[in-house]
């Protein structure tokens, strides 16, 4: 079974989605919570099952698809999806689990488990066709979440949250298939295999063109700063599950393709557009930082600052070795830990006062004290307190890329100062000082249904904060051999010089201790 | 002294014929028994016509598996052509004719179907295009494309409402202009070279090194208005939404599709060959209506109020995207061609079929026309099953993946890409995108909005108030085709690519 785990892990909650529509109404959330429980169970079982100390693909699928275009179904993971993957589905579970009533839960449950194949099969999928299709499809979920539960501007939100994406992804694809025919050129094959896409090495002119295509398309997924207008509508008008899975999951998958993609097939260029890409960065760092402070919505105050991390993220990856691209990927899953939890936390308030504006609340604290300690854990680790997730990931990211630019870094590492305060201002706004509207003397603390979502991420926040080994090792290892497969690749002499070459390192180092 | 005409039978290799008698004969049958004992129901005749379709299909067959083994035929003193195009496309034909006419067993009556001479003409029409896709005999073509053309326009009109009066007439009036292009351009063609085959002309012309290029320009110009006409490339495509508003969604689904494909032959055939001979002129001239007819027509498919007018313009984009092929002109693009058109085929029909179930006979007061935004609004809630494939057959022609437009599009995009035309395969991409708009807002009408009073009350029975278990049953097949279409793509892409190449395109 161990074969194929990973097309089970696409295909059962699919397969359960389809099966869903037998389920009596009453018992769907029921239904829906078993098939995502045994979908974490099966992927943590992949977790039990990976080998920490490979650094390739492992469960390697294959399936001719349509082999004389070169289009084959291949599967795999390392330990950059590896966790991504996992995330993908606990956020699924915890999502169904604490799913608020509204209507047609039903269509929503299983539009979810659709949702849940698209986003593993991004993440499994070693074939560029195959991750396209999933790319591409995951969405249509997302659409008819934001679209049939969202809030007022729903349909607006969600045909902008669709056309600007896939305007940007077909670019993409366009690249994509410049990429295997330039693969069919050198070799006489067609392939759209990404480990066959590794092994070639191309002139810096055509990484160049190549790179914009690809980053056209994972940059307004991130989004990066001036295609970031989406999101704000998206959020703002989805559900609370769906705000939770877009900001955990599916803004990853953007950050996840450049490190998948566009580092390693085109080193030269990721070294040329390294300043470029830092610099807008930096620039969605600190302005969404700004609008953020600016926002009367508790919920468009975390959707900015969830913007605002991820730039720290794209930072990571650009500083292009092993700390940054290592710090980044954990960054990933630290975000989706803590801004996933921000959401649902706002998602708690909104289901008792139907209102997300800050001007509303005061003085919470009193009234929902367990509610106010789990959001200020939250708080903590989205500013990057020590000890909570977030600074790790923020560290290694800064720290990697400190070693191209200092002061790139230090401007990016006030802005997270910044970040503090406007974080810190909506806690004070809403949870300090005296109740001042009377409908909120009587607000019930989170019930047991929410914290069934809150502990477990409360946990994970201050557990991977403290020890982050257990998932920083596999990561390590993968993104090791990625840098050191850049390394080898580059051909200008600027790229050879960014680009670390890890095995140096370590054989300089056991010369060291044979010195000794 | 005129010699004895003396040709042996075996030289006319009539069995090259085959194809295109059988309908014909299907059609006459159909007659004479109308003539013995008139009144016969509606269904003995679209099975008459499924049957005399399946054997055309038989002959199609063995057709097929003599190109695969001896190469391309001629037959009837060299005037019948069956090389790999025409033999793809007879197929297509066949199988969208065979799929279509069960579209006739509706729930409701319609005037139209209660006529044999409905399914009489639809069998002559369909030899009709047989006949024009395989020749490359100027005058053959002609014959083919006016005895298809004549059939169609009386099928448009037997729809009798005002609507489809004019749609027919303005049909037949467009048409008989490009007819008559389509006369000029071939006797320019006859001047300049003396032959009416299209490869004797591409020799002549290729031996005298195209020394006459202003007059082969204007054989151009009107063989290219009258396809124009044909494939309905903006500017020429002004009939297009009319007529289609006009003619049943059945019908207008069909012919979104067969005509098209015989026009395509055609072109191809006309065409490619002045593109290899790179006349500058051509290549720019068909550049310009590629882009043109592209993306105008899904800037206007996105204002439109009507889903089938909105399918109209969408065809009309379609078709532009497709004309990419014979510019480019290699055998990848001409086999994405044919891929991209059978996979058309399958969810163009498929949503078309899924408006001719919904069709009302009286229009309640919120709808202006047959088909509007309106009507279609909250059907997740009254009918789901219905909302959850119409959706599908939009995400396909949306070219999302992985149904079966995206494997066609991917392919041509990648054509365009291998031959060279790198701002066209962006500019194609983008009109994709652009596309999505359109296509979103029926799924958005479907799944996002809340239904109308009255739909709840009947639970939704409006959607499939025309549907039988034959209607049903197409549906069914054009699901399968849009959604497995990548199991069987690998096998039809190779078929194709064959065929293609070895026709020599």
């Amino acid at each position: 079974m161990l074969d194929h785990i990973l097309s089970i892990l696409i295909f059962f909650p699919a397969f359960a989605g389809v099966m869903g529509f037998m389920i009596n109404k009453e018992s769907m959330r029921a239904y829906g919570t078993a098939v995502a429980a045994i979908e974490f169970a099966l992927s943590l079982w992949l977790w039990f099952s990976f080998d920490n100390s490979v650094s390739g693909m492992q469960f390697m699928e294959h399936m001719a698809l349509i082999p004389s275009f070169g289009i084959n179904y291949i599967l795999g993971v390392d330990g950059i999806s590896l966790f991504i993957i996992i995330m993908a589905s606990f956020f699924t579970m915890i999502g169904i689990a604490s799913l608020s009533p509204a209507h047609s839960i039903k269509n929503m449950i299983i539009t979810l488990l659709f949702l849940q194949m698209t986003m593993i099969g991004v993440f499994a999928a070693l074939d560029a066709i195959v991750f396209y299709v999933f790319w591409e499809l995951s969405l249509v979920p997302m659409l008819y979440l934001i679209g049939a539960w969202g809030g007022p501007l729903r349909i607006y939100a969600s045909v902008k949250f669709f056309l600007y994406t896939f305007t940007g992804s077909l670019v993409m694809l366009v690249g994509m298939l410049f990429m295997a025919y330039f693969f069919y050129q050198a070799t006489g094959v067609w392939s759209f295999a990404i480990l066959d896409w590794y092994r070639l090495i191309l002139p810096e002119s055509f990484q160049l063109w190549l790179f914009a295509a690809f980053f056209f398309g994972f940059a307004i997924k991130v989004p990066m700063f001036p295609f970031h207008t989406w999101l704000p509508y998206a959020h703002g008008q989805a559900p609370t599950i769906g705000s939770v899975i877009l900001a955990a999951v599916l803004l990853k998958m953007g950050t996840y393709a450049f490190i998948r993609f566009s580092l390693p097939l085109f080193p030269d260029a990721s070294v040329f557009f390294m300043y470029p890409i830092a610099i807008l960065a930096i620039i969605m760092i600190i302005y969404t930082a700004m609008v953020a402070y600016a926002q009367k919505d508790i919920k468009q105050v975390v959707a900015y600052s969830s913007v605002s991390h991820m730039g720290v993220i794209i930072l990571g990856t650009f500083a292009l070795n092993v700390e940054g691209i290592s710090g980044s990927i954990f960054l990933m899953i630290a975000h989706g830990v803590v801004s996933g939890a921000l959401f649902l936390l706002v998602g708690v308030i909104y289901d008792r006062r139907h209102t997300k504006l800050m001007s509303e609340f005061g003085g919470l604290a009193h009234v929902m004290p367990r509610y106010a300690t789990i959001f200020g854990l939250m708080l903590m680790a989205s500013v990057g307190m020590p000890l909570t997730i977030n600074f790790v990931g923020e560290f290694l990211s800064l720290l990697g890329f400190y070693q191209q630019s200092h002061i790139l870094t230090l401007l990016a590492g006030i802005a997270i100062v910044v970040g503090a305060i406007y974080m810190l201002t909506a806690f004070k706004k809403i949870f300090f000082g005296e109740v001042t509207n009377e409908k909120n003397r009587n607000l019930p603390d989170v019930s047991k249904r929410e914290l069934l979502a809150l502990i477990p991420l409360s946990i994970i926040t201050v557990w991977l904060g403290i020890y982050p080994k257990p998932v920083l090792g596999p990561i390590n290892n993968s993104v090791e051999a990625v840098v050191q497969l850049m390394h080898n690749k580059a051909t200008s002499h600027e790229a050879k010089m960014r680009i670390p070459n890890v095995s140096g390192v370590v054989i300089s180092k056991t010369a060291m201790k044979e010195g000794h | 002294m005129l010699s004895p005409v003396n040709v042996s039978l075996e030289s006319l290799n009539l069995i090259t014929l085959a194809p295109m008698l059988i309908p014909v004969i299907g059609a006459l049958l159909i007659l004479v028994i109308d003539i013995i004992k008139g009144g016969l129901d509606k269904s003995l005749y679209v099975v008459l016509s499924i049957l005399f379709l399946a054997l055309d299909f038989g002959a199609l067959l063995e057709s097929a598996g003599v190109f695969s083994k001896e190469g391309i035929m001629l037959g009837v003193f060299d005037v019948m052509l069956i090389d790999g195009l025409a033999i793809i496309s007879q197929f297509i034909i066949v199988v969208t004719s065979m799929l279509f006419i069960p579209l006739a067993l509706t729930n409701k009556r319609f005037h139209e179907f209660s006529y044999p001479e409905f399914f009489a003409l639809f069998l002559f029409m369909i030899a009709g295009f047989q006949f024009m896709v395989a020749s490359d005999n100027l005058i053959l073509i002609f014959v083919g494309l006016e005895t298809a053309s004549l059939a169609l326009y009386t099928l448009i009109a037997m729809h009798n409402r005002d609507k489809s009066f004019e749609a027919a007439v303005k049909y037949f009036t467009m048409g008989a202009l490009a007819a008559g292009f389509y006369s000029f351009g071939s006797m320019v063609f006859y001047a300049l070279t003396g032959s009416i085959e299209i490869n004797q002309i591409a020799a002549v012309l290729e031996a005298n090194n195209y020394a006459d290029i202003g007059f082969v320009l204007v054989g151009v110009v009107m063989m290219l208005g009258s396809f124009g006409f044909k494939l309905s490339v903006v500017p020429f495509h002004t009939w297009t939404p009319d007529v289609y508003e006009g003619s049943s969604a059945a019908m207008a689904g069909y012919m979104s599709i067969v005509p098209k494909i015989a026009a395509f032959v055609v072109a191809m055939r006309l065409f490619e060959f002045l593109i290899h001979a790179h006349i500058v002129w051509l290549e720019v001239v068909l550049y310009a209506l590629v882009v043109i007819t592209m993306t105008a027509a899904n800037m206007w498919a996105i204002v439109q109020t009507d889903v089938k007018r909105m399918l109209a313009y969408s065809s009309i984009s379609h078709a532009g995207f497709v004309m990419a092929a014979i510019l480019i002109g290699t055998t990848q693009s001409n086999s994405a061609l044919f891929l991209y058109w059978i996979l058309f085929s399958f969810t163009n029909l498929g949503a078309f079929s899924m408006l001719w179930i919904s069709r009302q006979k009286e229009l309640p007061g919120y709808q202006k026309t047959d088909h509007s935004f309106e009507k279609f609004s909250g059907m997740i809630k009254t009918s789901p099953m219905a909302a959850i494939i119409m959706g599908l057959f939009m995400l396909s022609l949306a070219g999302l993946p992985p149904f079966a437009l995206f494997w066609g599009k991917i392919y041509m995009i990648s054509s365009a890409v291998t031959g060279g035309y790198t701002v066209l395969a962006l500019i194609m991409a983008l009109n994709s995108a652009i596309a999505g708009y359109y296509y979103l807002k029926l799924i958005v009408f479907m799944f996002m909005k809340d239904p109308i009073e009255s739909n709840v009350d009947n639970n939704g029975q409006l959607y499939v108030a025309n549907a039988t278990t034959a209607l049903k049953t197409i549906i069914g097949f054009a699901i399968i085709g849009t959604v497995f279409a990548f199991v069987a793509l690998d096998s039809l892409l190779e078929f194709v690519t064959a065929f293609v190449y070895n026709s020599g395109y």
